[in-house]
């Protein structure tokens, strides 16, 4: 099988934390680390190509340090890494990038399976995974939670739910977006961190790519960002004070209106 | 202190910080108190190619030395010196296997224990052989073609849960000390039982059993390197082994340290954080000092060993006693810092306290470690 | 594109270092300096910098849709599940009236399925003017496919100026692909709607950073704007049985309808009674539990209530409560009307996955608790002695 995933380095954003004074971010510090949904499409892809044979290929769209993100995907058991990045796709919306992406996928040639993680987790959008499937004109399946099987060129798999789930076919070659109830993450090996020390990263510009130069960047994004601020910060109310039974009263006086 | 490690143990280093923060820390309560043997925490350590440490590349390992053996271990014992022994305990029973074994029993037996599918266990104390080991009373009658091995082991560190156990016993008690020998014998073996289970002050997800041999039959092909050499593949598997448990030593003084560091800086009293107050700044500065210490010269032995360097005993020995010495003191030292919520079992310092204790027993204990050294150098100074 | 700093402009007064949400900017001699490597053009500093200090140049857009002036009205994707229609349709209807009373026009729903005709007058009572009907049997249920060309093929025809659509796992799988196909700048999981006076165009406001902060975003150049919305969030208006409106039926060319997916089962899953995105009141567990069998207590509290049961990534880390009830950075953002933290320390993580709950409510024995700052009501005592007397309490109140 030949699986390419897709992924994003992130800052981490459990170690953003909020200055009480200012009110605003600390981000002096902050990690950049694989988003952590894409963590759950590595270990799909990895195991499927355990189970299968195959190859499975990283890409990522982004600055030059993203290339550490692509050698932990390979040290998580990824053969090949390619790296999207070049000035001219700086500033993209999730079009543009959906649209760059697809334009380094059309250049790998041939393949099986797209596995992208749900959503990253510094925009939320969840909007690039199914952006590419329909810039490549392929079918999708969204918010994955198990793959039932894989057959030469079809695969049943369970699509997660607000209240449960859905059984749905699929042809090859197509996209899936994974929710973190498909598998455990593994640790990666040493000999595979060994192996990502050493990897080759191959590298693609615009000039590697054949798109259209009013599609990408800035230019090729239809939203904009006006203004950035930190949400009002929630403040504590108070402590209610006094002997047990009495809390527990004032509480229920508190909430009793609220409760449906 | 910058070890100068190379690139490769800085990924081993990484590797079992993340394993240690990721899988082990969220557990180590839990496994402390239900004393159930971590086999998911095992399978995850084997998944990330630790177990191969010791073993050469060709039986399925990566043979990168004890160095490697001591950071991999002193990282997992700074979030469990309990679940870190399991893995190290079996890095003793392989050892003999990997410094005397046969081509055949290399072949036989590495590969699993390099895939951490199963485990190893050494096994040479009795109850009444411990520092004295050379008043072991197992035996081992050779019959033809199999040995009849018949005496009792006992706490023997994964004890129960190995598969692949290394028995040092007699065949031939005329010969004192160069009549003992060591064989490889498989959990499952005909006569070969355990006893109960061990209930310990610490290190408590580690299993430790007693080893119960009953007219057990071994194949001859089990028997490592040659009669009479049980002792040597013992001292031998020491030397290798004693710098991993120095570094559970480490590891478990350097989670207490880090613990009672954080501890104090969040705790107010007077008006002020307690790591303001001098007097626990001066206990920081001496704890850290001391692991440091401690680290360096299990370092310093681990690379001798590595190097190839024959005679590692008084090195071994001083590593082995100073860590474990420090890591009861630190540990008790960090509880103190924790003052009475260190005291509490909800509390995780009270546990390192506990993992500490048996570092400077284990292994041979610290008033054995104090004789081989002293020998060493009163034979070296004073000629 | 590029972004410079005019340094004699720069006072050095480290606004724009705290506005960029990239951390691309610093100070080096009190002159701002941006890391290129860093800056994502995202503009975020230009409107910060007090003295203008900061340019982003922008090349000229040339592609955009056409006639952007032709494109009118706002539209509200109606999601049915089963042939019914989901809450979040008429709290968006709700939000679309009054975006449609500042741009004064009309709010239509789109709706797709088969046999939807029982439905109509409810989303007509609750907003809609007019209803774009599409059913087929092909389109009984929901598939990216066929509701993806049903869905462009309306858009290319109608013009929609606005396009919401619930931030539901079919809205958002659905409007990616459409947003797609029609060139249209998608914003998603917005947390408030907005109309800019002047501009007359949709103002899109979302958190970033797992909710660390937000962000307000515009598609000032391309048709339709775009924007999902969560459960929740907006309000339905009140129902007027007195309004009116105008069905259209549309039907397209069969192979529109045609799917490479194949819908094989529908399988619900009682296990989650209440579930936990969206219960109004959640009781929420942490390691101040001390084990799995006290969760039972939480349950019981929980079933007065009528509440789903939650839990911090510590519980469900030491194996005590299941990932599908995990709030927090890794797990569920939720936003009840009443939070109850019991044994939970509130670390950021746990923070920001239930910090936009109407009502706080937290009980730890720890006066430290970082929760207690962001608690609307804290109790500091044992949770073991709190939590039975206040389920007490509850069922006498309540008679349940």
């Amino acid at each position: 099988m030949n699986i390419i995933v897709c992924i994003k380095q992130v800052p981490e954003t459990t170690e953003v934390r909020i200055n009480p004074e200012t009110n605003t971010l600390i981000r002096e510090g902050v990690k950049s680390i694989i988003n952590p949904f894409d963590m759950y499409a590595i270990e799909e892809a990895v195991r499927l190509k355990e189970k299968m044979g195959g190859k499975a290929t990283v890409i990522t769209m982004g600055p030059p340090q993203a290339e550490a993100a692509l050698r932990e995907a390979i040290s998580l058991g990824m053969d090949e890494a390619i790296l999207v990045c070049d000035r001219a796709f700086a500033g993209s919306d999730t079009w543009a990038t959906s649209y760059t992406l697809s334009g380094a996928i059309k250049k790998i040639g041939a393949f099986d399976l797209i596995i992208c993680g749900k959503q990253a987790s510094d925009g939320d959008t969840a909007q690039v995974g199914p952006g590419i499937s329909a810039h490549l004109d392929i079918p999708q399946v969204t918010y994955v939670k198990k793959i039932e099987e894989v057959k030469e060129k079809l695969m049943r798999v369970e699509r997660m739910m607000e209240e449960g789930y859905e059984i749905i076919e699929i042809p090859l070659p197509c996209l899936l977006t994974v929710v973190k109830e498909i598998n455990e993450p593994r640790l990666p090996s040493l000999k595979g961190m060994m192996r990502a020390k050493s990897a080759q990263i191959t590298t693609w510009g615009q000039n590697d790519l054949n798109l259209d130069p009013r599609q990408i960047g800035l230019s090729g994004s239809p939203t904009q960002v006006v203004k950035i601020f930190t949400p009002p910060h929630r403040t504590g109310g108070q402590i209610l004070k006094g002997e047990i039974p009495e809390i527990v009263g004032q509480l229920v006086d508190l909430l009793r209106l609220e409760v449906p | 202190m910058d070890y100068l490690l190379t690139d490769e143990q800085k990924m081993v280093k990484e590797l079992a910080h993340k394993i240690a923060e990721e899988k082990i820390r969220p557990v180590a309560a839990i496994y402390d108190q239900t004393e159930e043997y971590p086999w998911d925490i095992i399978k995850v350590i084997a998944d990330a190619g630790l177990f191969g440490l010791f073993i050469p590349e060709q039986y399925g390992g990566m043979s990168v030395g004890v160095l490697n053996l001591c950071i991999a271990t002193e990282e997992m014992s700074r979030a469990c010196g309990g679940i870190a022994v399991c893995y190290a305990a079996s890095a003793l029973g392989t050892f003999p296997i990997v410094l005397f074994g046969s081509e055949e029993q290399k072949k036989k037996y590495l590969p699993d224990l390099a895939s951490g599918k199963k485990v190893a266990a050494f096994a040479v104390t009795e109850p009444e052989a411990g520092s004295d080991a050379s008043a072991i009373t197992t035996s081992a009658k050779k019959q033809g073609d199999h040995y009849l091995l018949n005496g009792l082991k006992h706490f023997i560190t994964n004890g129960g849960d190995a598969e692949i156990y290394v028995v040092i016993a007699m065949t031939d008690k005329t010969k004192g000390a160069r009549g003992a020998s060591a064989f490889i014998v498989e959990k499952g073996t005909a006569g070969f039982t355990f006893g109960k289970k061990e209930d310990k002050f610490g290190i408590r997800a580690s299993s430790t059993r007693e080893l119960i041999f009953t007219d057990c039959k071994i194949p001859k092909e089990n028997l490592l390197a040659r009669e009479g050499m049980g002792f040597i593949a013992t001292m031998k598997t020491f030397d290798m082994s004693r710098p991993g448990v120095a570094a559970q030593a480490v590891g478990i003084a350097q989670g207490a340290l880090e613990l009672a560091v954080k501890y104090a800086k969040q705790r107010h009293q007077f008006g002020k954080s307690i790591s303001s107050f001098q007097g626990i700044q001066w206990m920081i500065a001496d704890m850290a000092t001391q692991v440091e210490a401690a680290r360096a010269i299990v370092y310093a032995t681990a690379r001798m060993v590595d190097a190839g360097i024959k005679d590692v005993g008084r090195e071994s020995a001083m590593a082995k006693m100073y860590a474990s010495d420090t890591a009861m003191k630190v540990t008790v030292d960090a509880l103190q810092i924790f003052g009475g919520y260190g005291y509490m079992k909800d509390y995780p310092i009270e546990k390192y306290v506990r993992d500490a204790k048996i570092t400077q027993i284990y292994e041979g204990t610290n008033q054995i470690q104090r004789n081989i050294i002293a020998l060493e150098i009163i034979k070296e100074l004073a000629r | 594109m590029s972004i410079q700093v005019i340094i004699e402009k720069c006072t050095g007064c480290t606004l724009c270092v705290k506005a960029c949400p990239f951390a691309a900017i610093s100070m080096i001699e009190k002159k701002a300096i941006i890391d290129l490597g860093k800056c994502n053009l995202c503009g975020a500093c230009v409107p910060a910098c007090k003295f203008k200090a900061i340019i982003l140049e922008k090349i000229s857009v040339k592609c955009e849709t056409p006639d952007i002036k032709d494109y009118q009205g706002i539209w509200v994707f109606i999601e049915q599940k089963r042939g019914k229609v989901q809450s979040v349709a008429y709290e968006l209807l709700g939000k679309a009236r009054d975006l449609a009373l500042k741009l004064k026009c009309s709010v239509s729903g789109v709706f797709i399925g088969n046999d939807l005709g029982d439905q109509l007058d409810e989303l007509i009572c609750h907003g809609a003017d007019n209803i774009y009907l599409v059913e087929a049997p092909e389109l009984a249920e929901f598939q990216d496919e066929p509701y993806t060309n049903v869905l462009v093929e309306l858009i290319k025809k109608h013009h929609p100026e606005i396009v919401l659509c619930g931030a539901t796992a079919i809205g958002r799988s659905l409007i990616s692909r459409v947003a797609i196909r029609v060139k249209a700048g998608l914003t998603a999981d917005c947390t408030g709607l907005d109309i800019d006076p002047e501009k007359k165009i949709l103002l899109q406001t979302r958190p970033a950073f797992g909710g660390n902060i937000m962000a307000t975003i515009i598609s000032p150049n391309y048709r339709p704007q775009m924007a999902t919305v969560r459960h929740k969030v907006m309000q339905p208006m009140e129902p007027d049985k007195r309004r009116k409106g105008k069905i259209i039926r549309e039907s397209f060319d069969a192979e529109l309808y045609f799917s490479r997916t194949r819908l094989l089962d529908i399988v619900e899953e009682v296990e989650s009674l209440v579930n936990l995105a969206e219960a109004d009141i959640i009781v929420s567990g942490g390691r101040g539990m001390g084990g799995p069998e006290n969760f039972k207590l939480l349950e019981v509290l929980a079933h007065v209530l009528g509440a789903a049961v939650g839990s911090s990534r510590a519980a469900v880390d030491a194996g005590w409560m299941p990932y599908s009830h995990q709030v927090g950075q890794t797990g569920r953002t939720v936003a009840p009307k009443i939070y109850i933290a019991c044994g939970i320390s509130g670390q950021i993580q746990h923070l920001v996955g239930m910090q936009s709950s109407k009502i706080i409510v937290a009980i730890n024995k720890d006066p430290d608790a970082p929760i207690f700052k962001i608690a609307t009501y804290g109790i500091v005592a044992d949770l073991f002695q709190v939590i039975p007397a206040l389920t007490k309490r509850f069922q006498e109140t309540l008679k349940k």
